[in-house]
């Protein structure tokens, strides 16, 4: 049976981890390769970097740590921020990336993912949707949540599936750092809406919030930060506990 | 040992390097028909879409080169379907090793495939050391139906081979390489085979 996938999420920035991270057995905090392989170890099924560099050095320096990454962790991973090109892509690829994801820059150019899912193939492309309620209505907002768009999250959704996305990476910046769980009831209808899988983001902030969002939320696979990050939420306890819910999980 | 990975433009094959390298052996990535010819393990690997996967291809001359070649040849993902007879996807004729059609996916689940899922039935040396049941990555549209070169099973709906095997030639579904240590121990059997 197929499983339900926990992903801690990494934001990276001149190749380095941004976030404060919580973990005594770090010898770099701010390594993120250590890091990755820690989570590999503890049972995550996947990672996510989401790279905030704002340099001129950025695709080098991403693609380094791209090619570090591939050369001691051994599950697969997505990496994202500020890709906008197929070359963007190809470099990251060849890196050893398995995944990329992309925001702002299908909103901009949703051609780039029926580019991308032609030339790489659906199964590496993700597209990133920020998504906030405005008068009842979801809306896609840009910039990490900063700036709305008129485009509604649903229409979105369908659009980028009928493009060639393989996956769905749904953040609600109504839910992002409140800690109150994920939005279930948006992400249940995202499922029911595309035949492919949709990764909830954002409001972890306990084991039972995981539950819901797989069992309520229908979600495939679920991401999470600082919840990991601060160790609030071990994962080999968080698989166990889902287990435990009836949720297939890999051990 | 000298282990070639065929590099013929489709595939995550950093990745498949890496991971060998992990298990303390170097692979060499070529193109090059004697090179391929002379190694002992060869890894065919591939991701993206069949028909422009089978073109790059047969650009490389290479098509004509897999199905003659006496060594152990391990196929992973798009690898293994590009080395069955047909593949829906792209109206493509494969490497004709296996002797299957691959078809797709198309009953009530998320296509693609994409995650963590059980390998069973295992039925080679291939496996030794992997208990049944054991997760495997995989990321896929297209499948291949259970034929009598079937030596792993894995739902999805429905039941299809995630490994085959015919002679010298064996295919993966899954990502070996992506697969936390039972994937690392599923190449070292190859390699070591």
């Amino acid at each position: 049976m197929l499983t339900k996938r926990i992903i801690p999420c990494l934001d990276i920035k001149n190749g380095r981890t941004v976030k404060g991270i919580n973990f005594v057995d770090l010898r770099d905090a701010g390594d993120p390769v250590e890091l990755a392989e820690i989570y590999a170890n503890e049972g995550a099924d996947e990672l996510v970097f989401l790279d905030i560099t704002a340099t001129e050095q950025r695709r080098k320096t991403l693609a380094e740590l791209v090619m570090n990454v591939a050369e001691k962790v051994n599950i697969p991973f997505t990496v994202g921020g500020g890709i906008s090109s197929v070359e963007d892509v190809e470099i990251l690829l060849n890196s050893g990336a398995d995944k990329v994801s992309i925001n702002s820059s299908a909103v901009k150019n949703p051609q780039l993912i029926n580019d991308l899912a032609a030339r790489f193939g659906s199964q590496c492309v993700v597209v990133a949707i920020d998504a906030k309620q405005i008068d009842g209505e979801w809306v896609v907002h840009l910039v990490g949540g900063k700036v709305p768009t008129d485009i509604k999250l649903f229409d979105w959704a369908k659009e980028v599936e009928q493009r060639g996305a393989g996956e769905i990476l749904f953040t609600s910046m109504d839910h992002d750092g409140t800690k109150n769980g994920f939005a279930n009831k948006a992400l249940a209808y995202l499922s029911e809406l595309v035949n492919i899988p949709i990764i909830a983001s954002g409001g972890a902030g306990n084991m039972q919030h995981f539950t819901n969002t797989f069992i309520e939320g229908k979600a495939d696979a679920a991401l999470a930060a600082s919840v990991f990050h601060f160790k609030e939420i071990e994962i080999k306890d968080l698989k166990n506990e889902l287990k435990k819910k009836g949720i297939a999980v890999r051990l | 040992m000298k282990i070639v990975i065929i590099n013929y433009g489709a595939g995550n094959i950093q990745s498949i390097k890496f991971a060998i390298q992990r298990l303390g052996y170097e692979a060499i990535l070529s193109n090059n028909e004697d090179e391929i010819r002379n190694a002992d393990k060869v890894i065919f690997p591939g991701v993206g879409e069949a028909s422009s996967a089978m073109k790059m291809l047969k650009s490389t001359g290479l098509d004509k080169v897999i199905p003659t070649l006496k060594q152990p040849v391990l196929g992973i993902c798009l690898g293994m379907q590009l080395m069955c007879k047909y593949c829906e996807e792209g109206d493509t004729n494969g490497l004709n090793i296996f002797d299957v059609d691959v078809i797709k996916f198309n009953g009530n689940e998320k296509v693609p495939q994409i995650g963590w899922n059980q390998i069973e039935n295992l039925k080679s040396d291939l496996f030794k050391g992997i208990k049944e049941k054991e997760y495997m990555y995989l990321v896929h549209s297209y499948y291949v139906p259970i034929n009598n070169e079937t030596i792993a099973v894995t739902n999805y709906g429905l039941k299809y081979a995630s490994a085959l095997r015919e002679k010298n030639f064996y295919g993966v579904q899954f990502h070996p390489e992506k697969s936390s240590k039972a994937g690392a121990q599923i190449l070292k059997n190859f390699l070591e085979l």
